[in-house]
């Protein structure tokens, strides 16, 4: 008698269910696609196409959602100004999703849709792709958030501009503060690494802080990106009592660290070589502890600064995070190379970047691109909890240190220098 | 010391287990029953930890810790009544197309509704600190959740091995058809199961909002695990889905100990392991119509 149970003809069986499985840790690492609000290109030679590719889903997702934010505000303020050079800018939005995928769209945007450059990114290894596929088609891309040091070295490219700051410049800007407090010399640290490309650049950057200025490891562990339960390694640091605790942690790593870090109440101040606001404002201002370096924050207190949070806020309802802030910018930059050199040409542009030509990026003092690398030169900071009786709202719980170079200082000392870093453009 | 430290990172492998045993819990029983491999499993539990942010900020934690894991299991029976049901006799590929759009579905309104960076929920103040025995350091938050999940759990067993209810699912499990015959209707038995797979993923959510980050793809995130935990006990069986929780949160303890980056892969491995000399998971059942 054959069975006549619900699934008797359709062969469901324990199969199925290993199979649904295995197929789900492979969806898993491709990632489910985002909902896009791309802006459809249409045949208008009258605009100028701006392409923007950045990571809209993943454990970098958060982040890209603030970018888009940011460059889509930038374009809407420069039509709404009467464009660049008379016509209007068209804006291209992608999710990037991985390296392979954000060459084949960067070389897509590129060759169909003519753009005039490409902005975005923030992993570095997708920022490395996309520079291949510029660098081949002469076409310029400004990147605003891959911290790896090795894209403005090893990998750089003569048609790659740096809006985000590299590890260096990160680990030198708060390794000023944790100097002043005497964190360094003689000191043992213990390190906590996000298992990529990014967090092991960023481990080798800080463990050079560290003996260039008389500390030393006392341990080091490399953490999954998928690991969301910290424990295990708070033990580990428990065990170890190091005199301070340094992160090299990426993204949603960042808010469960501090959070748990919390919980466990250990002794041990952290400090970290990479940060982004978006995961202090995801730990809470309950939880959130420890000296992090900040290459924006919307209280920097400078009139174009204030100009552009006020209509973040008025346009998207939040203060703008500092991806938003690196996102808005390069899109600024871009429509007033532009407009000085009369010219969408990429080639134009870059020679007029390589001039290290000023421009205002809402912070202090004015920045530039450095010739050799093209890396902006510009102010850091640091960051701290902030007093809760001098919090406003729930945006307003990070303290910013003062500006990194000092008042008197050259802009450059807490980038890497050409011995550190070389770069030669092919 | 070495062994005391060791001990440690096993205890703190249990709250692990834990969650994945509030998950992986649902997920089997729903199968079980219906049939269905619910690929939107993570995604009610990503709605269980956002709706506790919601509701904490009117009620406190408590009124998010009883109420958002009943709204997500309302949303649940929605679901079944109105989705789900069409595809118990069905080819398994619709359900699983289903479930994973829905999945899908989800984590994009969350995106578009709360946004997609994380967002911060406190730990209740009552429950701070930590627990020492000698040297030995526990969360007191972490203690208070083991309890709660071990309430759960013992909850359900409860339900499915002392109460009629619980018999009419376990019937339904070996032979439907069979249920059908004696004049039992599985439909609102169904309806139920689904309600509580999904109430217990939503619990899962409010318990782990206070120590990770809450963010649109925590669902994502999870689901493998579970289905990890599923397929190493083995269907049908409850005791075989605890047993093989507490194994793989034991054993990423350990792999973290000592040698942090195999640790996610260790619990893949250890299904291999299960699977090659127990094909059916530790505990699995024989059923018939799943053979």
């Amino acid at each position: 008698m054959t069975s006549t149970g619900p699934n008797a003809k359709t062969g469901l069986t324990r199969r199925t269910l290993l199979t649904s499985t295995a197929g789900l840790a492979v969806a898993g690492t491709i990632g489910a696609p985002a909902i896009l609000q791309a802006q459809s290109a249409r045949a208008q030679s009258d605009v100028i196409r701006v392409g923007h590719l950045t990571p809209r889903t993943g454990f970098l997702g958060p982040l890209g959602e603030y970018a888009v934010m940011g460059v889509t505000l930038a374009v809407e303020e420069i039509n709404a100004a009467g464009g660049v050079l008379g016509r209007k800018v068209e804006l291209l939005a992608e999710d990037s999703v991985n390296p392979s995928t954000a060459a084949t769209k960067a070389e897509r945007m590129i060759e169909r849709e003519k753009v005039a450059a490409i902005l975005g990114e923030i992993s570095s290894a997708s920022g490395l792709s996309i520079s291949q596929v510029a660098g081949r088609n002469k076409t310029l891309f400004i990147q605003t958030g891959c911290n790896s040091d090795e894209l403005r070295g090893k990998s750089c490219n003569r048609y790659m501009f740096h809006i985000e700051g590299s590890n260096t410049a990160y680990v030198k800007a708060v390794g000023q503060a944790l100097l002043r407090d005497g964190m360094v010399k003689g000191k043992k640290w213990f390190g906590l690494t996000a298992d990529y490309a990014f967090g092991h650049d960023l481990l080798r950057v800080t463990k050079k802080f560290a003996e260039d200025n008389g500390g030393s490891f006392a341990g080091s562990e490399l953490v999954p990106t998928d690991a969301s339960d910290f424990s295990p390694f708070i033990l580990k640091i428990r065990q170890a009592k190091p005199d301070l605790v340094v992160s090299n942690l990426a993204g949603n790593q960042i808010t469960n660290f501090i959070k748990q870090y919390n919980e466990y109440g250990l002794p041990f101040p952290i400090a970290g070589g990479g940060f982004d606001t978006a995961a202090a404002w995801g730990a809470g201002s309950d939880t959130f502890t420890g000296t992090w370096p900040c290459i924006w924050h919307h209280t920097v207190q400078s009139p174009s600064a204030q100009a552009f949070t006020q209509a973040f806020i008025k346009r998207w309802g939040k203060p703008p995070e500092n991806q938003a802030w690196g996102d808005y910018l390069a899109a600024k930059v871009l429509a007033q190379a532009m407009a000085e050199t009369k010219s969408t040409t990429s080639d134009t542009i870059i020679a007029h970047l390589e001039s290290q030509a000023k421009f205002d990026v809402l912070k202090g003092r004015e920045g530039y691109f450095r010739n050799w690398d093209h890396q902006l030169i510009a102010e850091m900071y640091t960051i701290t909890p902030k007093p809760k009786a001098e919090q406003k709202d729930k945006w307003d719980m990070l303290l910013l240190g003062t500006a990194v170079p000092g008042a008197g200082e050259d802009l450059e000392v807490i980038q890497p220098t050409k011995q550190e870093n070389a770069c030669t453009f092919t | 010391m070495e062994l005391l430290f060791i001990l440690e990172q096993v205890l703190n492998g249990l709250v692990v287990s834990a969650y994945y045993l509030l998950i992986a819990l649902g997920l089997s029983l729903i199968f079980s029953l219906g049939g269905v491999v619910n690929l939107a499993h993570g995604a009610f539990y990503a709605l269980g930890a956002y709706f506790a942010i919601e509701l904490e900020q009117r009620l406190g934690f408590g009124g998010a810790f009883v109420l958002s894991p009943l709204l997500v299991a309302a949303i649940g029976i929605v679901i079944e009544r109105t989705m789900l049901r069409r595809f118990y006799r069905t080819d398994p590929i619709y359900s699983l197309l289903l479930t994973f759009g829905l999945a899908m579905v989800v984590e994009q309104a969350i995106r578009i509704i709360w946004g997609a960076a994380p967002l911060p929920f406190p730990m209740p103040g009552f429950i701070k600190g930590q627990v020492f025995v000698g040297d030995f350091i526990y969360s007191k938050y972490r203690l208070a959740m083991l309890a709660v999940a071990a309430a759960a759990v013992g909850g359900t067993w409860l339900l499915l091995n002392k109460t009629a209810f619980g018999r009419v699912v376990k019937a339904g499990v070996q032979n439907p058809d069979m249920v059908a015959v004696l004049g039992i209707s599985l439909a609102p038995v169904m309806t139920a199961v689904v309600a509580l797979g999904i109430g217990l993923a939503a619990l899962a959510g409010v318990l782990l909002a206070p120590i990770a980050g809450v963010h649109p793809a925590m669902g994502t995130e999870i689901i493998t695990a579970a289905f990890v935990v599923v397929v190493i006990g083995g269907l049908g069986s409850f005791w075989g889905v605890v047993i093989a929780a507490v194994l793989v949160g034991i054993v990423r303890g350990l792999a973290v100990y000592f040698m942090p980056p195999a640790a996610e892969a260790s619990m893949y491995l250890l299904m291999l392991t299960v699977l090659l000399l127990r094909p059916r998971g530790l505990l699995g059942e024989r059923i018939q119509r799943f053979e």
